[in-house]
């Protein structure tokens, strides 16, 4: 159980010290993490980053919160959140104390014009990781041990599109992006017309 | 201490007020930190945000670190921390437990498979919405592309991904400054 514990603040506090951009930019992280511990599969992180959205505080917290809650229960939330929050504590009272060198400091601008594209190709990442996985049965394999660092598609059972799937997702692109009286409003709108749909049309198939 | 105590509580009431991220939870603190408390200025605050954006972690943890360490130190800058995050812990935990209790029933497995569709949709509009303020010019498109390619198809932390791309930039950057 320690160990369990050590894992998730260790794991957590990775993500809070290169996450760079607010919680939409811990997702890669989240995922990497589930990848390397199986603690919990792509479908579970998308219903906590469901969930996330739809209930109050910052949704990079409940994300942590929610996969700490999964892996140990409420030891594991509150370990997990603070794993998370340790990193931005100490980083950002660093910057304070010299607030004004920082902004001004010439390397710190540098970096960031190759972090800010750099976290949204990560994002986009795990964008079409969770695409593939959730409309396609087109899977991402992970190498194994001693096969060195290259994943490969290959195609699992089923039918290759989730038909219903891309149905609603398009119907959603169109509303969230193009529909004015629908594209302002809070994403969970949106997130509930997705969970009716869901339950009207049994997109799980049970 | 009793200041302390008014941070965490200040800032806990506004985790429990923010409803969708980071940014949602700055109308909330104009009113709450600038015109209420008076703990910062408009100036103030505007600058703690764009710090916090880029730097590394969660935005409104940022913020409330910074307005906390200026408030009361490094205590300050804990506890407003901890409290911010505290709604969080106590309503996700319910929420996660009782979902777990309940994840074998048809209708919640077809609604939560409804939901997952959503949140690609969701992701996909974030990727569109940041790609505007990110990529700015063929350098940036270029660690756009490579960043999103080898996070889909080499097996490595994002990590390494950010440690390169801070290189990259520090590096262009400085080409381009010895070039003009």
């Amino acid at each position: 159980m320690i160990e369990t514990y050590l894992k998730l603040y260790w794991e957590f506090f990775k993500t809070g010290l290169f996450a760079v951009g607010g919680g939409m930019a811990t997702v890669p992280f989240l995922q990497n993490i589930g990848e390397t511990t199986g603690w919990y599969t792509y479908g579970d992180l998308m219903n906590m980053l469901a969930v996330s959205e739809s209930t109050p505080g910052p949704i990079g917290i409940n994300m942590a919160t929610y996969v700490g809650f999964t892996v140990a229960g409420i030891p594991g939330a509150v370990i997990a959140t603070v794993g998370e929050i340790t990193p931005s504590i100490v980083v950002i009272l660093i910057i304070a104390a010299v607030l004004k060198s920082f902004r001004e400091n010439v390397y710190v601008d540098r970096a960031f014009y190759g972090l800010r594209p750099a976290s949204t190709g990560l994002i986009a990442g795990a964008g079409v990781t969770v695409i593939l996985e959730i409309l396609t049965a087109i899977q991402l394999m992970k190498p194994a041990a001693g096969e060195g660092i290259l994943n490969r598609l290959a195609l699992g059972s089923g039918a290759i599109l989730n038909i219903r799937g891309l149905l609603l997702a398009a119907v959603l692109l169109v509303l969230t992006n193009w529909v004015k009286p629908t594209k302002g409003l809070h994403p969970i709108v949106f997130i509930g017309i997705s969970a009716v749909a869901g339950v009207v049309f049994g997109f799980a198939g049970t | 201490m009793k200041q302390l105590w008014i941070l965490f509580w200040t800032f806990a009431k506004m985790g429990v007020m923010t409803f969708g991220g980071g940014m949602a939870m700055l109308p909330i603190l104009q009113r709450e930190v600038v015109e209420t408390k008076g703990w910062a200025t408009e100036e103030e605050l505007a600058d703690y945000y764009a710090l916090s954006q880029c730097t590394p972690g969660i935005i409104a943890v940022n913020v409330a670190t910074f307005i906390g360490q200026k408030l009361g130190g490094v205590a300050g800058g804990i506890f407003a921390t901890v409290g911010v995050v505290f709604p969080s812990v106590v309503i996700i935990s319910i929420l996660a437990g009782l979902i777990i209790n309940f994840s074998h029933l048809a209708w919640v497995q077809n609604a939560f498979a409804g939901i997952q569709v959503c949140v690609c949709v969701l992701i996909a509009n974030a990727v569109i919405k940041l790609l505007k303020k990110s990529v700015v010019d063929l350098w940036t498109a270029g660690i756009f592309l490579l960043v999103l390619a080898g996070s889909v198809f080499l097996n490595l932390s994002p990590v390494w991904f950010v440690i390169g791309a801070a290189l990259a930039g520090i590096l262009l950057k400085y080409l381009e400054a010895r070039q003009a």
